[in-house]
């Protein structure tokens, strides 16, 4: 049925992940309401604030990761660009650490 | 338990009808692009999942980078351009009677014009054959020409932009300055304070959160111009017009490069993404900050 708008797997999960996110949120949301504190980011902070900062600071951190990968491996002499999952795990501490302290 | 009453939750349903048009109109286009920028489609039948290549690409355009310079230059001349005439445009227009419905009609006559219109207004009128302000330069012994010169297609298209666009600041500083109470003025004459120090001291701060509109509606718009230099310059000569959108618009509709396209208006989504967060939050904090001020007074 959707054939013709050539999903694909990766995506799907992407998805899933960002839906499943928002679910988890909302049930932890009504479990326990959230409240606005100041973390060492510039602005005071509620729950979902620091999940968006977060999530936009690791898609930035992808996205350099991705423009200067030929570079790293120009400096550190490698057979070839090195896995974009490095940035993944970076860009997942960065996000745990924002919505820790943020 | 009889006291406490059940609360009707039922009227959530009533906000399935925008949930389900924001979900066709907004999210699976959005969740399509995404799709599109991880693969390499050369017909719908053929097609290679490419992972982050497109991004790559896109992060090591060179064009790109020198579009995203020109695109930010253009942004912040329009600011330093608009929001001082806007001001002094509304500092000068008059305060009440029929002088001031008729200004107000004149200034706005600007905004009423398509965004095509302005572009062909302005082709027309830089022609140097048969435009009133080409002409008149050429006459006047400047060698203008924005169809060949960078320097001036940047200029017009700034200047196009700044006459189309500059009466919109020009209204909201006009409502925030009409807005304030007589007393202040009165105050300020009574301490005999100079024309500047009433700009200074009470128009300024009291303009405040309808500059800070301004300033967000002005760089944002600015940010996304399309139309304009599409009918004036098309992005020419060369690409010294050729703004973010504009050169998006060549990779997605003129070469039909669906991967690069959708990974470049992705990155374009993320760029705006931040700079309406840093707006917003900036603005939200001057918001906050008057409220304080004013519990001081």
């Amino acid at each position: 049925m959707f054939d013709w708008m050539v999903w694909t797997t990766p995506v799907a999960v992407f998805f899933i992940c960002i839906a499943l996110m928002l679910a988890g949120m909302t049930v932890w949301e009504i479990k326990s309401p959230t409240t606005l504190r100041k973390g060492f980011l510039p602005i005071a902070t509620t729950r979902g604030d620091r999940l968006f900062i977060g999530l936009l600071i690791a898609a930035y951190i992808n996205l350099a990761f991705v423009g200067l990968a030929g570079k790293f491996a120009e400096w550190l002499q490698l057979e070839q660009e090195p896995s974009v999952w490095i940035s993944f795990a970076v860009s997942i501490a960065v996000l745990a650490l924002v919505m820790r302290k943020g | 338990m009889s006291t406490i009453k059940p609360v009707n939750q039922k009227a959530w349903w009533l906000v399935l009808p925008v949930v389900v048009c924001v979900a066709f109109s907004a999210v699976l286009p959005l969740m399509t692009v995404v799709n599109y920028s991880l693969q390499d489609i050369i017909s719908p039948e053929r097609r290679v999942f490419v992972g982050t290549e497109w991004f790559a690409a896109a992060m090591r355009d060179e064009e790109l980078h020198s579009a995203l310079w020109r695109q930010l230059t253009f942004s912040l001349a329009v600011l330093t351009v608009e929001i001082p005439l806007g001001i002094m445009l509304a500092l000068s227009m008059p305060a009440k009677g029929w002088k001031a419905s008729a200004v107000l009609v004149v200034v706005a006559l600007s905004l009423l014009i398509p965004w095509n219109v302005v572009g062909t207004i302005w082709q027309i009128f830089g022609r140097a054959d048969i435009g009133l302000l080409g002409a008149m330069l050429q006459k006047m012994g400047f060698d203008y020409n924005y169809t060949g010169n960078a320097t001036h297609a940047w200029l017009t298209v700034l200047v196009m932009d700044v006459w189309h666009w500059t009466p919109l600041v020009a209204l909201l500083c006009y409502a925030g300055l009409r807005s304030i109470p007589d007393a202040y003025y009165q105050a300020a004459r009574i301490d005999g304070a100079s024309r500047f120090a009433v700009f200074r001291y009470i128009q300024l701060p009291k303009m405040r959160g309808v500059l800070m509109i301004a300033v967000l509606l002005r760089f944002m718009d600015s940010f996304m111009i399309y139309t304009e230099p599409f009918v004036l310059t098309g992005g020419g000569p060369g690409n010294a017009t050729t703004f973010l959108s504009e050169y998006l618009t060549q990779k997605a509709v003129g070469q039909f490069d669906v991967g690069p396209a959708a990974a470049f208006s992705l990155i374009y989504f993320l760029i705006i993404l931040l700079l309406c967060f840093i707006l917003y939050n900036w603005m939200q904090r001057v918001g906050t900050a008057d409220k304080e001020g004013a519990g001081h007074e």
